[in-house]
């Protein structure tokens, strides 16, 4: 058929409503509205009044049976709730609209009006809102009342260990922990000798912090748990978790004397081999024939050798000579060149060394560098013994020293800043201490300014205070390592939103 | 006037009887509640048959007639049929038909002039529509129902119709009815109007469910106010007209 068809219009007439007699378009109850609703009160059945549960502590509110649900008064959470609350009514009718009616915020009272539609007498659907009350009943949840009750409250521990006599290990942590924000639910960090404690309202949270250690640095655990409190009638039991977690005692820059067993297991690697990088494998640097290998946490406990000499015994060396014997090679991300070095120690000039040394890339005549004295060392070390026929180098240098250069910078703030956590710290310990453990970090910083691979994994904020004085261009020669601007990040300005977990550590 | 009652608590009066201007049928009730509403009204004037149709009492639904004639169903016993004959004045004519379609109350809506009928009706149905009730006959839909017999009632004074009944519409009915018409409910909203009531020129019975509004729309669309005979006279009216036909 054609599609332009004559088709009447159609309008619609009135009727008179069958019980006021008022004119009206036809509806499929044919009363007109007010008519219909004397008549029919959809909302009939439905509660007006609920109480709801909640605590003025933290602002959260009940939703039976046991989740607390955190939300603010006229907030898109509370609505949600709120209709949640009146599931079942709502069942009955279909839920057009929902908002809240302003009250008195300390009156204990919320109002929500709801726009509900339902179809009545033959079709008709009518659309009809109402208004409920929820009367606020103050009562603490489980979480606030424990706290309360006791603040030092902890069902799992975490015990942090390394065996070594520096922290550097755990400054490096801290800043790896807060990057990644491991120790989010921790209740409390307690500086001990040797470690860190980390206590934990919750055994998962304990597990998920030891994975994490797991995964960044080389650890080995255990676990036990503590009978709390047992109650008979519900067979239920209350258990406090501790894990002990212990970090090898092979840390950067220390020098190693590798086990027989181990050193032909990885390919007869010289015996003395430095360790460059620690996260969960440990990276092992022969210094004279530049091979790296690579150790993994399981092959390192199982023989779980210690270090030869740490950081703490590096010496200063003065360079007079330097000639390359090698070309540049690449080993494993840095470039490394094997050189012919005449060296004396600082404290000495009168013993000259001719030393090989894989540092010919960055030393020059003139420069002073850091290594270990093996010539003075008194070293009582089972493994070393256990090489007949070995010949010990006289010294093996480790990384350049810029010294010199920091003197002039001595006192002048950095650019950069770190955070730290808040942590407990055992004030038994004393004086001494306090000051071993502000040099400690400040080599660390400056650990972190040296190498850039460290700063990779950690989160550096810009300092405002500080201002780049003019003498810092005029310095000739080659600068000091210093963290380039980009590498930065802005500091956040989280002052209201920050927990007291963070705070500024110069 | 119209009156309001009920058959066996169901407003729906326009099933269970049927009214024209010649005679009346009425179902065949448990009480003779709803016989008794009819007689009183209509006593001297026409008779009330009680009857069933096809064994039913839905007897408003089953037959179409007016003054001249009265259509039933096939369904239709012979004993009802010959009930029919002898009770009903000898000018009615009551005839029987083969047809598909045996709801001839839903199917036809007449009055002593027009019928308006389903639109799927026979051909021959039509025709003997035309002759035993002397009526003519439109082929017609009602708010665009086919069945007209149950959405509409008319007299020949006016004629009340599916409440959803577009204006064009009612002008087209009306012109070809040639009686005033109106949309409008019956029993408190209910759209199926020839179900809840039934009317001839001078009363209407109405179900009990009828609310004021839509009696006085009945009232005065069907001219019943000043129609004779009525017992109650009401003084604001000017006249009283004698003859009803």
């Amino acid at each position: 058929m054609a599609s332009n068809m004559f088709v009447v219009p159609q309008t619609r007439g009135t009727v008179l409503c069958c019980k006021c007699g008022i004119s009206m378009a036809p509806n499929p109850a044919n009363m007109c509205v007010t008519c219909l609703r004397s008549e029919v009160d959809i909302t009939e059945g439905l509660r007006k009044h609920v109480t709801i549960m909640h605590c003025p502590e933290c602002d959260s509110y009940l939703q039976p049976p046991r989740t607390w649900i955190k939300a603010q008064l006229e907030s898109k959470e509370l609505l949600t709730f709120c209709v949640k609350r009146l599931e079942t009514d709502l069942k009955k009718v279909r839920l057009v609209n929902a908002e809240f009616i302003w009250t008195e915020p300390h009156s204990k009272r919320l109002k929500v009006k709801l726009k509900v539609q339902k179809e009545v007498l033959n079709g008709a659907i009518l659309e009809q809102s109402y208004v409920v009350e929820y009367v606020q009943q103050d009562h603490m949840c489980e979480s606030c009342t424990r706290i309360q009750a006791n603040p030092d409250q902890w069902v799992a521990s975490v015990q942090l260990r390394q065996r070594v006599t520096h922290r550097r290990t755990f400054f490096y942590l801290e800043q790896l922990i807060l990057k990644h924000d491991a120790a989010a639910h921790a209740i409390k960090i307690k500086q001990m000798d040797q470690g860190i404690d980390f206590f934990f309202a919750n055994r998962s949270h304990a597990v998920k912090f030891v994975e994490f250690l797991g995964k960044v640095s080389p650890t080995k655990s255990r676990h036990d748990k503590q009978l709390v409190s047992h109650d008979p009638k519900n067979n239920s039991y209350n258990y406090k978790y501790t894990f002990s977690v212990e970090i090898s005692p092979i840390c950067r820059e220390d020098l190693i004397c590798l086990p027989p067993r181990v050193a032909t297991s990885l390919g007869n690697l010289g015996p003395l081999v430095i360790c460059t990088k620690v996260t969960n494998n440990i990276a092992l640097l022969d210094p004279l024939t530049l091979r790296q290998c690579f150790l993994d946490t399981e092959q390192y406990w199982r023989h779980s050798f210690k270090s030869l000499l740490g950081s703490r015994q590096l010496v200063e060396y003065d360079v007079f000579n330097i000639e390359v014997v090698s070309p540049e090679y690449n080993v494993g991300g840095s470039k490394y060149v094997i050189a012919d070095a005449e060296v004396a120690r600082v404290s000495d000039y009168g013993k000259l060394f001719y030393i090989r040394t894989h540092l010919g890339h960055i030393l020059k005549p003139g420069d002073r560098a850091l290594g270990y004295d093996l010539y003075g060392a008194n070293s009582n070390d089972i493994e070393l013994d256990k090489y007949k026929g070995l010949v010990l180098p006289e010294a093996i240098l480790i990384k350049k020293s810029y010294e010199e250069k920091r003197q002039k910078k001595r006192g002048k703030p950095r650019p950069w800043k770190l955070k730290s956590l808040d942590m407990e710290v055992d004030e038994s310990r004393g004086r001494a201490n306090e000051q071993k453990m502000d040099s400690e970090y400040e080599e660390f910083l400056r650990d972190l300014e040296e190498n850039p691979e460290l700063r990779f994994n950690l989160s550096l904020y810009r300092n405002k205070d500080y201002q780049p004085s003019e003498m810092v261009s005029v310095s000739d020669g080659d600068d000091l390592p210093s963290v380039p601007l980009e590498e930065l990040l802005a500091d956040l300005e989280l002052s209201e939103q920050e927990d007291g977990e963070d705070s500024m550590r110069e | 006037m119209a009156t309001r009652l009920q058959f066996e608590n169901s407003c729906e009066v326009g099933v269970f009887s049927k009214l024209t201007n010649a005679y009346c049928l009425v179902a065949i009730g448990g009480s003779e509640n709803f016989y008794s509403a009819f007689e009183s009204e209509l006593v001297d004037v026409i008779p009330v048959v009680k009857t069933s149709i096809a064994g039913t009492r839905i007897i408003g639904r089953l037959c179409a007639g007016n003054k001249n004639g009265l259509l039933v169903p096939h369904t239709t016993t012979d004993q009802e049929l010959q009930h029919l004959r002898n009770s009903l004045p000898d000018q009615v004519v009551v005839q029987r038909i083969e047809e598909k379609l045996s709801a001839l109350g839903n199917c036809i809506a007449c009055n002593d002039h027009v019928a308006l009928t389903h639109t799927d009706l026979d051909r021959e149905t039509e025709e003997i529509i035309a002759d035993v009730l002397g009526v003519e006959v439109f082929r017609q839909t009602i708010a665009g129902n086919i069945l007209v017999g149950s959405y509409c009632a008319f007299s020949n004074r006016g004629g009340l119709v599916h409440p959803h009944t577009s204006i064009e519409d009612l002008d087209e009915l009306s012109t070809l009815l040639q009686v005033p018409l109106v949309a409008g409910t019956i029993n408190r909203g209910s759209e199926v109007i020839a179900a809840g009531m039934t009317v001839n020129d001078w009363t209407a019975f109405c179900g009990s469910d009828t609310t004021a509004t839509e009696l006085s729309v009945i009232e005065s669309v069907f001219k019943l106010r000043e129609a004779q005979p009525s017992a109650i006279v009401d003084e604001m009216r000017k006249s009283l007209i004698d003859s009803y036909v």
